[in-house]
């Protein structure tokens, strides 16, 4: 009996410590989700002269990836969306996240480019806007602006079948 | 040689000093501000410990806003509403963070009931036996200096 207190304590100590075991610090819920995406205002990677809005994807399910050529996971995560740009499913806005234009350019041409296009945030303030913090990060946007999910960290093939894009179908049949 | 070291270190201190202007009312509220917010790239540093690139173009967006005239609300708000409420130092009180704020008061108080409760049965368990006048007479031989025995 004298030793039913502390055991009891010691289990549900232990039972929150083997929870967070399992939880990912660096993955801290974005305000930003459910609100209209940030506008802005920026330069094509491959056109500097032309500029791109999110309200010329108005209309359309579309994810935006956060990416780097100086981001490691970047180079992890990209096979995955090059085979997803090959399936056609749904449009990937590259934001090219406080990186050099002639670099993001090299990176492409040699492992591929995914993107319908991407666009050069090269002070990285569009990123603050976004929330963003740690590259790769990706946003899933509807149709009307909102943004509906953020994936931190790369993507992989399990979180696109899973989370990814059972979400962008949902939200494509409307 | 020792006088010369010495002047080598006065030297040196006189240069230091000669660096550490006073830093402007502008750099203090942002030192202020910045001390205030966690990075989220090395989550246990402050955006003003932190040498993150991120943590470096959050201090110039908050220099920015300060220079354009908005309130510390205003800005520490700004920082709120694009990477949410993790980014406080100082967590809001609300009905979410009510245990965070209020947890360790109330622990205080359970270990203090707590702590009554085991003096109070540990005092119950104290027997009182007074002694006799022979066992105290013993007990003061046994305690006494060598001097006092020689003494009596």
């Amino acid at each position: 009996m004298r030793y039913l207190l502390p055991l009891g304590v010691f289990i549900v100590v232990a039972g929150f410590l083997f929870y967070g075991l399992n939880l990912n610090p660096r993955e801290v819920p974005s305000p930003l989700v459910g609100k209209p995406a940030p506008s802005f205002q920026l330069a094509r990677l491959d056109a500097p002269a032309e500029k791109f809005t999110p309200q010329e994807m108005a209309g359309k399910v579309w994810l935006l990836n956060v990416w780097a050529s100086w981001c490691v996971s970047c180079r992890a995560e990209h096979p995955v969306l090059v085979e997803l740009a090959k399936q056609q499913i749904v449009p990937v806005v590259g934001l090219n996240y406080k990186d050099q234009p002639d670099d993001a350019k090299k990176w492409l041409q040699h492992f591929g480019d995914p993107y319908l296009l991407s666009i050069s945030d090269i002070e990285g303030r569009v990123g603050i806007d976004f929330g963003v913090y740690g590259v790769p990060e990706t946003f899933v946007i509807d149709q009307k602006g909102i943004i509906r999910y953020k994936h931190i960290g790369p993507v992989t093939a399990d979180s696109l079948k899973e989370k990814i894009l059972p979400l962008v179908e949902r939200l494509a049949r409307g | 040689m020792k006088t010369l070291l010495v002047l080598l270190m006065l030297c040196i201190s006189a240069m230091a000093m000669a660096n550490t202007a006073q830093p402007s009312a502008e750099e203090v509220r942002l030192g202020k501000i910045a001390a205030e917010l966690r990075c989220l790239v090395c989550q246990n540093q402050s955006i003003a410990d932190s040498h993150a690139d991120l943590a470096v173009d959050l201090r110039r967006e908050i220099g920015e806003q300060i220079a354009a005239g908005r309130s510390d609300r205003q800005i520490i708000d700004y920082m709120v509403d694009r990477y949410g409420e993790f980014v406080l130092y100082r967590p809001p009180f609300k009905i979410t963070t009510l245990l965070l704020w209020l947890g360790p008061a109330l622990l205080l108080i359970v270990g203090v009931f707590a702590l009554r409760r085991n003096l109070k049965t540990r005092r119950a368990l104290v027997i009182d036996a007074p002694l006799d006048d022979e066992e105290r007479r013993r007990a003061a031989a046994l305690l006494a200096t060598p001097e006092e025995r020689d003494a009596s």
